[in-house]
């Protein structure tokens, strides 16, 4: 086979590339480019027309110093000339310079399609692919406006190229992916899916790739495509190593296109036809049992290609996760790469095995493994391998192993690489906090993660272990215990400190009958290390000391004493100054009395949805709720959505809200109805961005904090969040003067990890059902970001509740008897049906909840007012459960039909 | 909007040769960037490469997609996909790629990528498009470039 000299057919421009690669300095280097540039520009400016040659050969020379990096202005037109050459090598250039340079709005974008237009039709196979490739390169909306009906006509023409219908079919791909709006799908499309069929394997292996995108999209109209998918791949994997010739690499058959396939298949629930079911099992398993087979070959091609296929088969399996057979020997097939002396191998399989974790079928396989993925997190080498040991065992966790494996992650912890410390922190909190069947054992870890690495102790987590200790009191005098001894470490975290100051505060009593922890020794220990802290654990320290005042009375004087001082008085800061002064101020007025009310210890918190959640899951197995997504909504709901814990009844200065969960979490909420009855959480997350919400409504009034979390290392430029509110709306909710609409201005740049405020104010004027749109638009990485999500003000932000006796309670009810007054929803259970967690909700709907009211104790009654800025608007409610059907009816009276629909609509989506 | 998801994108985001000491030798992009970006990922991408030897895996994350690649002499060849995507099929095609621009330049070295940069973009086109696995079987992509070489 002939080789390629270098730089034949342009003398030139070898030349020119030689003298480049010869500069001794950067200097010599431009100089020698601006030579050339002038060389270039007077022979494009002579008199003298040039010829196709010596036009080719500039603007190569021009793509060349573009190529180094040197901007170029000119030339633009002199590439356009060249694509109507007649000449490949011409055209080609000409071609090749328009895509690597010429950007999608460039005013030559006419010339150019004028151009691609008129190789299309040249009947010339060599002339259609460059015009092929060149708007596949470019894709620009103004070529998929001129092209989009034209390319999928080529695509089926049955006298097409196969060289050209693979070029197409990804043209295709590329347009549809940039203006899918101008790719209207049409008769080509059953004729596309049919070319999985096709004899040529390029056409099948370009054709794939299109039709995975748009099965993807249009899921219904592609079905017929997994059965073809089926056959075609059982084709190939039953075919000898030396069937599909040209196809075959290093012994393996078109392992490409197998591996296009399987992502094909993996768009579409299992197959339901039986037969073809059938056929893909039986693939699926040749390729299981190939993997069992000595190697064709001792290349390390062969058996790459060859667990290319084999990883992808198990992809499959596990997105079907319905053949317990496959599943636990996709397992076992794993479980032999883990000891793999490949690093890949063992990577992968960590990988893999993680989402195999989670599957019913193959969780208890999987855990068989365990010791030897220890072992990796133990030996292995590469970070990134480690990594994967570490999610492995997480995915892997379960009540019996929980222990051993937080015990093995804490130990890694000590020397883990700093780049994933704090997720290991997260996951340890996480497995703690879930498969805790013994909390001084949850509090030993989270101390233990506070003193291995406590800078990686995110605020979630803190906050955690006092919510869970406030809520459990088992655990509260050993926590108390616990801390004080951790605090006599010399230098112990400032995290320790919060935590300790906390539990002390609440109950430091538990532990005062012991001469060595007396309420003196305990109240030295905390503020030794007041001083060497930050301005929010020195406020969390004060309230400590005021929760002392009222634990201890015999400290008192020294706790008066210190807030008396300067330094607490007179601090610089605004609100420890605050505390200092008002503290000191409570214990000299309150009588003993109101002080044990003021400073009483607080209240527990409420139980969350995961614990929810975890009751489902004991109810109905693990097949409901795999772990894997259990933890998902652990993450975002549990960890993130908590209360903040606010040390006493002053403002609450412990930190802000939601701050980062995983990174890697996947999207989980936009709005919808998740916030009907709470008013903090996290509105919306992908890869990015997570936003988060703090929000507080009084009256007709409202106030929404939204927290914009950067998730990535990397900067979003041009941050731009606008509230996009359709006028008759603003006119409802957002009362008229603009300057309520986004109060701050948000800085257009977010750092990598940071997180940015806004503010805004809402007024309700009228009743309404839609709410306002957020759209954030940003820069990331080069690429344009746009994010739409639905703010959940709805209309029961703005509703107070209202007490009443039965009989008031009846009275009106049947004054609202009118029929418009009344909307009335019978409805399926979606929840499992807790009274305790429906009144938890009738509450945070905002109205007030009436006991014995109603005749049926089972019954629920509310009541309560709407504020809006013209009207008031009394609403009374009643929720009756039947729970052998699994049903509710809810009634709704009030004086407005609207708001009696309206708040019908938002109430039962809630239960 | 251009959410990055598993499948919405194209697989491949770009295709990177390197040397050890950072020059480019290919860059072929399949996203849109702008050129300070694109200068920003290639050094990016050269930076946690290069620092890996031979015991770690041919993977590396990066920011949100991963990069595989593969050394070959003083050659860094690289290719960005999405996360979810088939690690050992791209590493594969990368190599499958190398053995065709072998066969193509006999004994490929790199003053060939140099020299004859424009044909390597052919090459290219003739493997991957749109982001995508366009023609795997060498025997088909080097007689389409001998075809093309004739043209000339």
């Amino acid at each position: 086979m002939p080789a390629v000299s270098k730089g034949d057919g342009m003398r030139g421009l070898a030349v020119f590339i030689s003298d480049i690669r010869n500069c001794k300095s950067k200097e010599a280097e431009i100089k020698r480019i601006n030579k050339e540039l002038a060389n270039i520009r007077s022979k494009f400016k002579g008199d003298k027309a040039l010829d196709g040659y010596s036009k080719k050969k500039y603007v190569c020379k021009l793509l060349f110093i573009f190529l180094l990096g040197h901007d170029i202005d000119f030339g633009h037109m002199e590439a356009v000339n060249l694509l109507s050459s007649n000449r490949y090598t011409e055209k080609q250039i000409g071609y090749l310079f328009i895509s690597v340079l010429v950007n999608s709005n460039s005013e030559l974008i006419r010339l150019i399609n004028n151009a691609i237009k008129n190789d299309l039709a040249s009947r010339n196979p060599t002339f259609m692919g460059l015009a092929l490739h060149c708007i596949a390169n470019v894709g620009s909306r103004e070529m998929a406006e001129a092209f989009a009906g034209e390319v999928p006509k080529i695509l089926v023409a049955g006298d097409t190229m196969d060289s050209v219908k693979q070029s197409a079919a990804l043209c295709l791909l590329r347009l549809y992916r940039t203006s899918p709006d101008l790719v209207p799908m049409g008769d080509w499309t059953s004729r596309v899916v049919h070319l999985l069929n096709d004899q040529h394997l390029g056409v099948v292996t370009a054709a794939t790739s299109l039709i995975t995108t748009l099965a993807q999209k249009n899921p219904e109209e592609f079905k017929t495509s997994v059965s073809l998918a089926v056959s075609r791949l059982s084709r190939i994997v039953t075919s000898a190593s030396t069937d599909l010739q040209d196809y075959t690499y290093y012994f393996v058959p078109a392992p490409w296109l197998s591996v296009k396939l399987l992502r094909l298949l993996q768009c579409y629930p299992p197959p339901e036809d039986p037969a073809v079911r059938g056929r893909l099992t039986e693939c699926l398993e040749t390729i299981l049992n190939k993997a069992q087979e000595p190697p064709k070959s001792k290349k390390v091609q062969h058996s790459n290609a060859k667990n290319a296929v084999l990883f992808e088969a198990i992809s499959l399996i596990i997105h079907h996760d319905s053949e317990p057979n496959l599943l636990v020997r996709a397992c076992n097939q794993l479980g032999q790469f883990l000891q793999h002396r490949e690093t890949n191998l063992r990577y992968l399989a960590l990988e893999s095995m993680c989402t195999l974790a989670s599957s019913e079928f193959s969780h208890e396989a999987v855990k068989t493994h365990i010791d030897t993925v220890i072992n990796a997190l133990k030996t292995e080498r590469d970070v990134s391998v480690r990594q994967r040991a570490v999610d492995l065992l997480y995915a892997m966790c379960d009540r019996s192993n929980a222990q051993q494996i937080v015990a093995e992650m804490l130990s890694y912890l000590e020397t883990a690489d700093y780049s994933i410390r704090e997720e290991i922190v997260l996951k340890v909190a996480i497995l703690a906090e879930k498969y805790a069947v013994d909390y001084a054992w949850y509090v030993d870890t989270i101390l233990n993660l506070i003193r291995i690495a406590g800078d990686y102790v995110s605020e979630e987590v803190w906050y955690r272990v006092i919510q869970i200790v406030i809520n459990r009191d088992d655990v509260q005098g050993y926590a108390a215990k616990t801390v004080f001894e951790a605090l006599q470490a010399p230098a112990c975290h400032e995290n320790l400190v919060k935590v300790g100051g906390y539990i002390l505060g609440e109950f430091g009593n538990l532990i005062a009958g012991d001469p060595r922890s007396s309420p003196l020794v305990q109240f030295n220990l905390l503020h030794s290390k007041f001083h060497l802290c930050s301005v929010p654990t020195r406020a969390l320290l004060l309230s400590t000391y005021i929760k002392f005042v009222n634990l201890f009375p015999e400290v008192k004087t020294t706790i008066q004493d210190v807030l008396r001082s300067d330094s607490q008085l007179k601090n610089a800061d605004v609100e420890l100054q605050q505390r200092a002064v008002e503290y000191l101020r409570l214990s000299t007025v309150a009588s003993t009395d109101i002080l044990a009310t003021v400073l009483e210890e607080m209240p527990p918190f409420p139980e969350r949805e995961s614990s929810i959640l975890a009751k489902l899951k004991k109810k109905k197995g693990p097949s409901t709720v795999t772990d894997l997504e259990d933890t998902k909504r652990e993450r975002s709901v549990d960890v993130n959505g908590g209360p903040e814990p606010a040390p006493a009844s002053t403002s609450a200065a412990v930190g802000p809200l939601p701050a980062f969960a995983f990174p890697n979490n996947p999207c989980i909420s936009a709005g919808g109805f998740e916030f009907v009855c709470k008013n903090n959480g996290v509105l919306f997350e992908n890869q990015l961005l997570q936003i988060g919400l703090k929000s507080e409504f009084r009256q007709n009034l409202g106030r929404m904090f939204i927290f914009y979390g950067n998730k990535t290392s990397t900067q979003f430029l041009n941050f731009t969040p606008t509230l996009i509110c359709p006028d008759d709306l603003q006119s409802h909710i957002l009362g008229p003067s603009p300057h309520r609409h986004i109060t701050k201005p948000v800085d257009p740049t977010v750092d990598g990890g940071a997180q940015v405020q806004q503010v805004v104010n809402i007024e309700c004027v009228s009743d309404f059902t839609e709410a306002p749109v957020l759209n954030i638009q940003f820069r990331y990485g080069g690429t344009f970001q746009n994010v739409s999500v639905q703010l959940p003000i709805t209309l029961n932000k703005f509703f107070q509740p209202t007490e009443m006796s039965s009989q008031d309670f009846f009275q009106r009810w049947k004054q609202l008897s009118n029929p418009q007054q009344e909307v009335q929803n019978i409805f399926k259970a979606k929840h499992p049906m807790d009274t305790e967690i429906t009144k938890a909700k009738i509450i945070g709907f905002g109205s007030a909840l009436l006991e014995e009211v109603d005749p049926n104790p089972a019954n629920f009654v509310g009541a309560g007012i709407i504020h809006t800025k013209t009207t008031q608007i009394g609403c009374l409610l009643r929720l009756e459960p039947n729970l052998q059907a699994q049903m509710y009816r809810l009634t709704l009276r009030t004086s407005k039909e609207t708001v009696s629909q309206r708040l019908c609509e938002l109430l039962s989506q809630q239960f | 909007g251009v959410l990055e998801g598993p499948g919405t994108e194209c697989a491949i985001r770009f295709i990177l040769i390197q040397n050890r000491a950072g020059k480019t030798r290919l860059a072929k992009w399949y996203m849109q960037f702008d050129d300070d970006e694109k200068q920003k990922l290639i050094e990016e991408v050269h930076a946690v490469v290069t620092v890996r030897d031979a015991k770690h895996t041919n993977f590396v994350e990066f920011r949100n997609f991963k990069i595989i690649y593969r050394r070959y002499a003083g050659l860094y060849f690289c290719i960005c996909v999405d996360v979810n995507d088939n690690n050992l099929a791209y590493l594969e095609a990368i190599h499958n790629f190398v053995e065709v621009l072998n066969e193509y330049f006999h004994n490929v070295c790199e003053l060939d990528l140099v020299f004859n940069f424009y044909k390597v973009y052919t090459v290219v086109d003739e493997m991957f498009l749109a982001g995508e696995i366009r023609e795997t079987s060498q025997t088909k992509v080097l007689k389409q470039l001998l075809m093309l070489q004739s043209l000339e």
